[in-house]
């Protein structure tokens, strides 16, 4: 078992290369036919000197063809070197890193919200299927997915943080202790929690239902087992399967989500650092960020796929069921 | 599934609707009849600045107040809900019909075929769809038809899948193998057999897909990336009303809201429509 589990997740890892390539791949050209020549944006549109120019010119090895400039971006990057930013003169590495614990933070924080609210509501709707509980939860989840993070976020940051005033409208809370950070992400975790929560209310919902149908369930009862066993034991954990299935839908929601929410509450996240990086066409951060937000993307696709085995022994590694 | 499907998805539409499903089509048809009729249904010019008013809250004369440049929002929202349609039946009708020709062609004829086209598919369903599409948008400075042509790259591959996994349905029922016994010629079986009874399938998808495009492509012109700027939007308004949302709340929660509700609505509807389809 636990040979398996090595193996399948040193396949799993491995297949996640040519993918990464293809994203590098994709977002390099794209820069470098993008209109407006390289050179100009790699020194931020200021007017600089020749020798300057050329000086970038040899760095990012722009004279060179396109494939040999990729081949050489891809060697440095293999070694951790992304290049330097051109408005922040940051190395690229170093941005990223600074700014990917509070991205992690908010999508944590986020999750916890969506797994913990979102499975019992799908679960207790199922449960009282046809009630007016149940009708609304269904009502509530088609607008939660039709509402972006960006504008439950507007909301939340209005009329709880500025109307009622319970939680601050600015800032991270960083310098503060865990308790303040917390209070100071609520609201954008609850954001970016409320989208994804409508997805996997929906999935527990069809999950469960269909699940209660099943001969186990009614012989269950029948041999006396205690609902509240029947309920937790049989049928929740059953009904996550479809969940999980859908873990690749929802992590990219979320990351998704977690940039538009950065944006709302001017937190300074990966998120932020990428859409600013894209206005300003600042080309290494976009491509660092790019390949960071791709590469978490990934790790957290191939952890679900070991949650999938927790909750449900009889699927095997590697024939997960799609 | 019936002989013809189209004409009992009418008939449960109009039939069994719940009073919030009501609403819902009332919602979209306000909607519609502001993208149609523009300016000439809006209360006020959406463009016409007044710098010396600037901001100010929702008062007798501006219903939902002015923004920072002193525009009517309201005359804004109204004009702002032809960006937030006419985009998003672009992307639905683009992305669905390349999806019907690749569904068919890969549903159909399978084997290599079925093999490129499946597997061109999975890779762009294994990128990570709005990274994507804020990267391409902002780095091209392509604004919103390049925008609205991202999403249907983006949209035809989970499209293809649904139809292309319709047709397999379709292509084991005895009627086509009695077609295939008459010789009738192959385009003829693809395009006047199987894909009107793939049809109903695809419309209650498109509309899901159309719902979903609105709410991306209001989230690229949120980012400052997707319509030209002034252009009345209402992801661009929330973009350029985001520093007076503590002086006039309106200028954001009004389109904010007709995101919501219009998404809603249509998802609504939609969900409806797969329902009917799917008995």
């Amino acid at each position: 078992m636990n040979h398996s589990l090595t193996r399948y997740l040193a396949l799993r890892l491995f297949a996640t290369i040519p993918l990464l390539l293809v994203i590098s791949i994709l977002v390099f050209v794209l820069v470098h036919l993008a209109p407006g020549d390289a050179a100009s944006a790699l020194s931020g549109g200021r007017a600089i000197s020749q020798e300057a120019m050329d000086a970038l010119r040899a760095k990012y090895h722009l004279d060179e063809p396109m494939v040999m400039q990729y081949v050489l971006w891809l060697g440095d990057a293999v070694t951790g070197d992304f290049g330097t930013s051109v408005q922040t003169r940051q190395p690229v590495a170093t941005a990223v890193l600074d700014r990917a614990p509070l991205s992690l933070w908010l999508t944590f924080y986020a999750t916890v919200i969506v797994l913990g609210a979102g499975v019992p509501l799908g679960l207790a709707a199922a449960l009282r299927r046809g009630s007016r509980m149940d009708r609304s939860v269904v009502t509530l989840s088609v607008f939660g997915v039709s509402t972006p993070a960006f504008v439950s976020g507007l909301f939340l940051l209005y009329y709880l943080g500025f109307v009622a005033g319970l939680f601050p409208v600015f800032g991270t809370g960083r310098d503060g202790g865990f308790l303040i950070q917390a209070w100071h992400l609520t609201l954008p975790a609850l954001a970016l929690a409320l989208a994804v929560m409508a997805i996997v209310v929906k999935i527990t919902r069809a999950a469960v239902i269909e699940e209660m149908e099943k001969d186990y369930v009614a012989f269950a009862r029948a041999r006396g087992v205690p609902e509240r066993r029947i309920v937790l034991s049989y049928l929740l954990r059953n009904a996550l399967v479809p969940v999980v299935t859908a873990a690749s839908v929802i992590v990219v929601a979320t990351m998704a989500g977690a940039i538009y929410v950065e944006i709302t509450f001017a937190l300074p996240g990966l998120g932020s650092l990428l859409v600013d990086a894209v206005r300003q066409r600042d080309i290494p951060v976009i491509q660092g960020a790019t390949l960071f937000f791709s590469l978490f993307v990934i790790v957290v696709n191939v952890l679900t796929d070991i949650l999938y085995v927790v909750i449900d022994p009889r699927i095997q590694f590697g024939k997960a069921a799609r | 599934m019936s002989e013809r499907p189209m004409q009992g998805m009418i008939k449960l539409s109009l039939g069994a609707m719940s009073p919030a499903l009501w609403v819902a089509a009332a919602c979209v048809l306000v909607v519609l009849v502001c993208t149609i009729g523009g300016a000439a249904v809006a209360p006020g010019s959406p463009d016409v600045q007044r710098l010396l008013v600037g901001d100010t809250p929702p008062s007798a004369e501006f219903w939902a107040g002015t923004d920072k440049l002193g525009r009517d929002v309201l005359a804004r929202t109204v004009v702002g809900a032809r960006t937030a349609l006419i985009g998003p039946t672009v992307v639905a009708a683009g992305a669905f019909t390349v999806a019907t020709v690749l569904g068919l062609l890969a549903g159909y004829f399978g084997g290599w075929i079925d093999s490129v086209i499946m597997r061109g598919v999975d890779i762009i369903l294994a990128l990570p769809g709005p990274l994507i599409a804020i990267v391409v948008v902002g780095v091209t400075g392509g604004g919103y038809w390049t925008a609205v042509s991202v999403l249907v790259v983006l949209f035809v591959a989970p499209d293809t899948r649904i139809v292309r996994s319709a047709v397999l349905v379709q292509r084991s029922q005895p009627y086509i193998e009695a077609a295939r016994i008459q010789n009738i010629p192959r385009h003829r079986i693809l395009f006047v057999h199987i894909l009107p009874n793939v049809m109903p399938i695809i419309l209650s998808y498109a509309v899901l897909d159309f719902a979903f495009a609105l709410v991306n492509l209001a989230g690229l012109s949120f980012l400052g990336l997707g319509v030209e700027p002034g252009t009345a939007d209402w992801g661009r308004m929330l973009f350029e009303n985001r520093n007076i949302l503590f002086t006039n709340p309106t200028a954001l929660l009004l389109p904010a809201a007709m995101i919501v509700v219009t998404a809603g609505s249509i998802n609504m509807l939609g969900d409806r429509i797969r329902e009917a389809v799917a008995k």
